[in-house]
C-alpha cells in the first residue's frame, strides 16, 4: 500500500474559555491515503470541524493542539507558521460550508483562483489565467472564459461551490479538506458537486477528508468513517461496516434517526374532506412590489391548496420556488396579489387590521431559524406568553400557570420559563416556537422548515414531539420543506412547488411513488439515502442516463 | 405511534453548535452579560469612576442648583466674592493672582501638599478661580447631559420610525435629517448664540440638542432596517402585537447597544460644541460660566499666567476623554462578536492548568 497523505496521531484539541481548558477533540487517531475518501461524521458540537480545521492551525487562538498531524510525513503541529503557510492550499486544500462567505466578494472569481496559483508556483500572469480557466472548465462551469470575468454574486449557488473545489484543486493538493460542502445547497444541486468530487478525486488521485452530518453524502461518497461524538471517537470503520454492522449503540441510533423516503410506518392517513377547510388557497398570486429599479417578482403564480381540519400537508420545494412565501401569505404577513384566501371561512387578503387580528388568533407558525424566531432580550416565556397576553385570555398568576403548561406540552422543564434564548440549544429554541405557535390552540399551523437548522436526531424528537401534539390537538397543519424524507414521516397529503408553480398535489404515496411530473421525480431520485450500495446505484443510473 | 422508542433517543445529548463558547455566558441575561464584557475593558472602568468622581466633585463644591433642590457648596468662596488679590512676593515673577495648589510634598522638596488659599489662582478683579472653574464644569456638564438626553431621544424615535415604516416615512425623515446635516452646527449655534444666548445655558443646550441627532438618527434607522426582518418580530405581529408594542417592545430592546453607544459618543462631541461655542462668544454668555468661556476671557493672558487655561482646558479634555473612553466600553460590551482578549496572564495561567474539566 502507498505512503499514507495524512497520518493522525492522538490529536487533541481543547479552547481556553473563563479560566479552564475545555476539550473539543480528544485522541484523535486515523490514516488517510491517496484516492480514499475518509468521512467523519457527527452532530453539530461534536468536534469534527474543529478536528478538520485543527490539522493545519486554522482556529482561534485561545486553542490548544497536541499530538501528532504528519502531512506527507511532516510534522503540522509544531511546524513553523511560513511551512504552515506553505503546505495550506498547495498540499491541504479546503472546501468550506457557505461559498457565498468563502468567496471574496470584491473580486473575480478568476483573479481569486489566478491568487492562489501565483501564491505558490512561479508563474507569468499569462499563465496563471489559462491554468484558471482550464480550473474552470474541470469543474464544469459553463463558458469558463467569460466565468473567468464574473463576480461571485453573479454565479448560483451550486456554481459558487464549483468555483471553492476550482480554487481549492488549484495547486493539486493531495489531501482535500471538504467542510460540509454541500449542506447550503438543493438536494439536485448536491447530487452534482457530489459526483463533481467523485470524478476529480479518481482523476487526481488525491485524498478527501468529508466533515458532514449528512449520512445520504456520506453513503455516497466515503470508502472509511469515523463517527464522534462530544470529541471522541465513537467509531471508525468501513463504509460497509458503519452501515450495515454498526457496533456502537451512538452509531445505531444515528442511522435510526435519519428520515429514509417511503419508509414510514403505515399511518391511519385518513383525514375528512367533507368538513370546511381550514385554509383554502385559490389562484393565489403572490408578487413582491417593486423597489427603486428593481422590478417586481412574482413569487407565486396561480397557486390553489385546500387543507382540511386534523390534516397535515407538506410543501416541498428547492430553494427560491416560492414554498415560505406561501406560508407567510397564508397567515398574513405577507399580502396577496390576486385571487383568495380564507382561513376557517374568512377571506384574509379582504380583511382590515381589526379583522386580521382576530383571524390570526386561528393560526400559528413556527418559523425556520431557532436562532432569529425568539427575542434574545425577552425571557422565553414571555414570548410563549405573547399570543395568550394580547388577545386578553389571561395576565399574572394565571398567564404564567399557562405558559409552564405550554412548556411541559413540547417537554421542556417548566423552569424554563425564565431562561433566555441564548441559554438555549436550537431544538429547545424550537420547541419554545412550537410552544409559542400552540399558544392559542389554533386550528392551522405553519412549520416553515423548522427542522431544517436541526441535527438528525434533534429533528426525530422534534417531528415525534410534532406528531404527538397534532394527534392529541388535532390542528391542521402546512409542513413547508425541501426534505422530501420528513415530509414522508409527517404528511396526509404533498404538494410540490417549482419556479413559484404548483407542480404537483397529491396523497403522500402517490406523489412518492407514482410522481407523475418529470421535478418530482427527479427531486425524488436526487435525496440522498443512507445506503451506499443504493447510492451507487443510483448513481450509476445517473450516469447512464447522462450518455 | 412513535418514529422510534423514545428512551433510546434520550442518550442522544441535545449539544448547540457553539456549546464551548457558550460556557462563558452561561446562565446569564443579556443586560449581565453586557455589564459583564464591560467591567472588563480597564479604561471603560476607570473613566466611569472618574468622570463619577468629577460630577460629585464638581457639583459639590459651589453652589448648585437641579430644580428644586439647592445644595450648598464646601468651597469658601463664590464666583461673586471678591477677596483682595495676591500679588508681589507671593507669587513671583511678578505675576498676579498665581494657584496655591501644592502636590509635591515637602520631603520630595515641595511645599507640602494642600490647596491653599486660592488653589486654582484668581482672576483678574480676584475672583477666586476654583469656584469659577467648578462652576464653569457644571455648566459644561449639565449642557452635555440636555443634549445628549434630547438628541438621544429625537434621533432614536426619527430613526425607529424610518427604519420600521420604510417607503414615504422613511423618505420624508431622511430627507428632512439630510436637510439638518447639511447646516453647520457651529452656525446654527451661532446664531442661536446671538439671538437667546442670554437666556441661559440650558436654554442654549435645548437648541442645540435639536440639531445634533442626526447621526444617532441615521444609525437607528439602520438597525431597525435590519431588526424588523427578523423572524421574532413577525412572531410578535402573528401573536397580534400592535405596531407600537412590536417598535417600543421587541425592536428598541435589540436596539439598545447602537443607541447607548451613539448617544456616549455624542455627549462627548457635546461638551466640546459648547466649549467651542462659548470659546468664539455665542455659547454661554456671562455673568454665567462656561469651561469655554473662561478659556475666552482670559486668552490673552497664555504667556503670563498659564494657569487660567490649564485647569479649565483640563477638565474639558479628561471630562470629553472619559465620556470617549467609556464609549468605547459600551461599544464593545454590546458588541456580540466581542470575545475576551486572551491575555499573556492567561497564557501563563493556561499552561499550568492541564485539562481541568472532561
Amino acid at each position: 500500500m502507498s505512503k499514507p497523505i495524512l497520518e493522525v496521531k492522538d490529536f487533541s484539541v481543547d479552547f481556553w474559555v473563563e479560566g479552564a481548558w475545555y476539550p473539543a477533540a480528544t485522541n484523535m487517531n486515523f490514516k488517510l491515503h491517496p484516492g480514499e475518501v475518509l468521512a467523519i461524521v457527527g452532530e453539530s458540537g461534536s468536534g469534527k470541524s474543529t478536528t478538520a480545521l485543527g490539522l493545519m492551525d486554522l482556529l482561534a487562538s485561545n486553542a490548544r493542539r497536541s499530538g501528532q498531524v504528519l502531512v506527507q510525513g511532516v510534522d503540522m503541529i509544531n511546524a513553523k507558521s511560513a511551512t504552515l503557510r506553505k503546505f495550506r492550499g498547495k498540499e491541504v486544500a479546503y472546501i468550506f460550508q457557505e461559498p457565498m462567505t468563502a468567496l471574496n466578494p470584491v473580486y473575480t472569481i478568476g483573479f481569486q483562483i489566478v491568487e492562489t496559483l501565483r501564491n505558490h508556483f512561479d508563474m507569468s500572469p499569462k499563465q496563471a489565467r489559462d491554468r484558471a480557466i482550464e480550473l474552470i472548465a474541470m469543474v464544469e462551469i459553463p463558458n469558463p472564459e467569460q466565468s473567468f470575468d464574473k463576480y461571485p454574486h453573479q454565479l448560483s449557488g451550486g456554481q459558487r461551490q464549483r468555483t471553492m473545489i476550482a480554487q481549492a484543486l488549484a495547486c493539486d493538493p493531495g489531501l482535500l479538506v471538504a467542510d460540509e460542502p454541500t449542506t447550503a445547497l438543493d438536494v439536485t444541486i448536491q447530487a452534482e458537486i457530489l459526483d463533481l468530487m467523485r470524478n476529480l478525486k479518481e482523476r487526481l488521485n488525491s485524498a478527501i477528508l468529508l466533515i458532514t452530518h449528512d449520512m445520504g453524502v456520506v453513503a455516497d461518497m466515503a470508502d472509511e468513517i469515523l463517527v464522534m461524538k462530544d470529541g471522541l471517537t465513537v467509531e471508525h470503520g468501513t463504509a460497509d461496516q458503519i452501515f450495515n454492522r454498526p457496533s456502537h449503540p451512538y452509531t445505531q441510533e444515528l442511522l435510526a434517526a435519519v428520515p429514509k423516503l417511503g419508509s414510514s410506518r403505515k399511518r391511519v392517513l385518513k383525514a375528512s374532506h367533507d368538513a370546511q377547510p381550514v385554509l383554502k388557497m385559490r389562484d393565489v398570486t403572490i408578487e413582491y412590489p417593486k423597489r427603486g429599479r428593481i422590478p417586481a417578482f412574482t413569487a407565486v403564480k396561480n397557486f390553489s391548496l385546500d387543507i382540511f381540519p386534523g390534516e397535515i400537508v407538506g410543501l416541498v420545494g428547492e430553494s427560491g420556488s416560492g414554498k415560505t412565501t406561501v406560508g407567510r401569505a397564508a397567515i398574513g404577513l405577507l399580502p396577496i396579489k390576486s385571487g383568495s384566501l380564507e382561513i376557517v371561512g374568512k377571506d384574509i387578503s379582504k380583511a382590515s387590521q381589526k379583522e386580521l387580528f382576530t383571524i390570526r388568533r386561528h393560526t400559528g407558525i413556527v418559523f425556520q431559524d431557532p436562532a432569529s424566531s425568539l427575542n434574545p432580550r425577552l425571557p422565553i416565556g414571555e414570548s410563549i406568553g405573547e399570543p395568550i397576553f394580547l388577545a386578553k385570555i389571561a395576565k399574572g398568576n394565571e398567564l404564567n400557570k399557562k405558559v409552564e403548561d405550554l412548556l411541559e406540552q413540547v417537554e421542556l422543564p417548566r423552569s424554563y420559563r425564565n431562561r433566555f434564548p441564548h441559554e438555549l440549544s436550537g431544538g429547545q429554541r424550537q420547541r419554545v416556537g412550537i410552544a409559542r405557535a400552540l399558544a392559542l390552540t389554533p386550528d392551522l399551523l405553519i412549520a416553515d422548515e423548522p427542522t431544517s437548522a436541526l441535527d438528525v436526531s434533534v429533528q426525530a424528537r422534534f417531528l415525534d414531539l410534532l406528531l404527538e401534539l397534532q394527534d392529541k390537538l388535532k390542528f391542521a397543519c402546512l409542513f413547508i420543506s425541501h426534505d422530501l424524507a420528513v415530509v414522508d414521516i409527517l404528511a396526509h397529503r404533498i404538494a410540490v412547488m417549482q419556479n413559484g408553480l404548483l407542480v404537483e398535489e397529491g396523497e403522500r404515496d402517490d406523489i412518492l411513488k407514482r410522481a407523475k411530473d418529470p421535478y418530482t421525480q427527479r427531486l425524488i431520485a436526487a435525496v440522498p439515502v443512507p445506503d451506499p450500495a443504493e447510492q451507487k446505484k443510483r448513481r450509476e443510473a445517473r450516469l447512464a442516463s447522462k450518455q | 405511534m412513535k418514529l422510534f422508542k423514545r428512551k433510546k433517543v434520550a442518550t442522544l445529548t441535545e449539544r448547540g453548535e457553539n456549546a464551548i463558547s457558550v460556557k462563558e455566558v452561561e446562565g446569564l441575561s443579556q443586560g449581565q452579560i453586557v455589564l459583564r464584557r464591560f467591567l472588563r475593558h480597564r479604561a471603560a472602568v476607570f473613566s466611569m469612576t472618574y468622570l463619577i468622581s468629577v460630577i460629585l466633585f464638581v457639583f459639590s463644591a459651589v453652589d448648585s442648583r437641579l430644580g428644586p433642590i439647592k445644595l450648598n457648596g464646601w468651597w469658601k468662596y463664590t464666583n461673586e466674592d471678591m477677596p483682595d488679590l495676591r500679588y508681589g512676593e507671593d507669587c513671583g515673577d511678578g505675576a498676579i493672582g498665581c494657584p496655591t495648589l501644592s502636590l509635591i510634598p515637602k520631603f520630595l522638596g515641595g511645599n507640602g501638599m494642600g490647596l491653599g488659599e486660592h488653589p486654582f489662582g484668581q482672576d483678574d478683579i480676584g475672583r477666586d478661580y476654583f469656584a469659577l472653574v467648578m462652576l464653569g464644569a457644571q455648566r459644561s456638564i449639565q449642557v452635555m447631559l440636555v443634549i445628549g438626553i434630547l438628541a438621544g431621544i429625537i434621533g432614536t424615535v426619527i430613526g425607529a420610525l424610518a427604519g420600521y415604516y420604510r417607503g414615504t416615512v422613511d423618505n420624508v425623515l431622511m430627507r428632512f435629517t439630510d436637510f439638518i446635516i447639511t447646516i453647520p452646527v457651529v452656525i446654527i449655534g451661532a446664531v442661536i448664540g446671538a439671538r437667546v444666548g442670554n437666556l441661559g445655558a440650558i436654554f442654549l443646550a435645548v437648541f442645540l440638542g435639536l440639531f445634533v441627532w442626526t447621526g444617532l438618527a441615521r444609525l437607528v434607522r439602520g438597525d431597525f432596517l435590519s431588526l424588523r426582518e427578523r423572524e421574532f418580530v413577525d412572531a410578535a405581529r402573528v401573536a397580534g402585537a400592535s405596531t407600537r408594542r412590536i417598535i417600543f417592545k421587541h425592536i428598541l430592546p435589540n436596539a439598545i447597544g447602537v443607541i447607548v453607544v451613539a448617544v456616549t459618543l455624542l455627549l462627548s462631541s457635546a461638551i466640546l460644541l459648547e466649549t467651542a461655542l462659548s470659546y468664539l462668544g455665542f455659547g454661554v454668555v456671562p455673568p454665567d460660566v462656561s469651561l469655554g468661556l473662561l478659556i475666552n476671557e482670559y486668552q490673552d493672558s497664555f504667556t503670563t499666567r498659564p494657569w487660567l487655561f490649564w485647569y479649565p482646558g483640563f477638565f474639558i479634555v479628561s471630562i470629553a476623554l472619559s465620556v470617549n473612553f467609556i464609549g468605547d466600553g459600551l461599544r464593545d460590551a454590546f458588541d456580540p462578536r466581542q470575545r475576551r482578549r486572551i491575555t499573556r496572564r492567561d497564557r501563563m495561567r493556561a499552561k499550568r492548568v492541564n485539562r481541568t474539566v472532561a
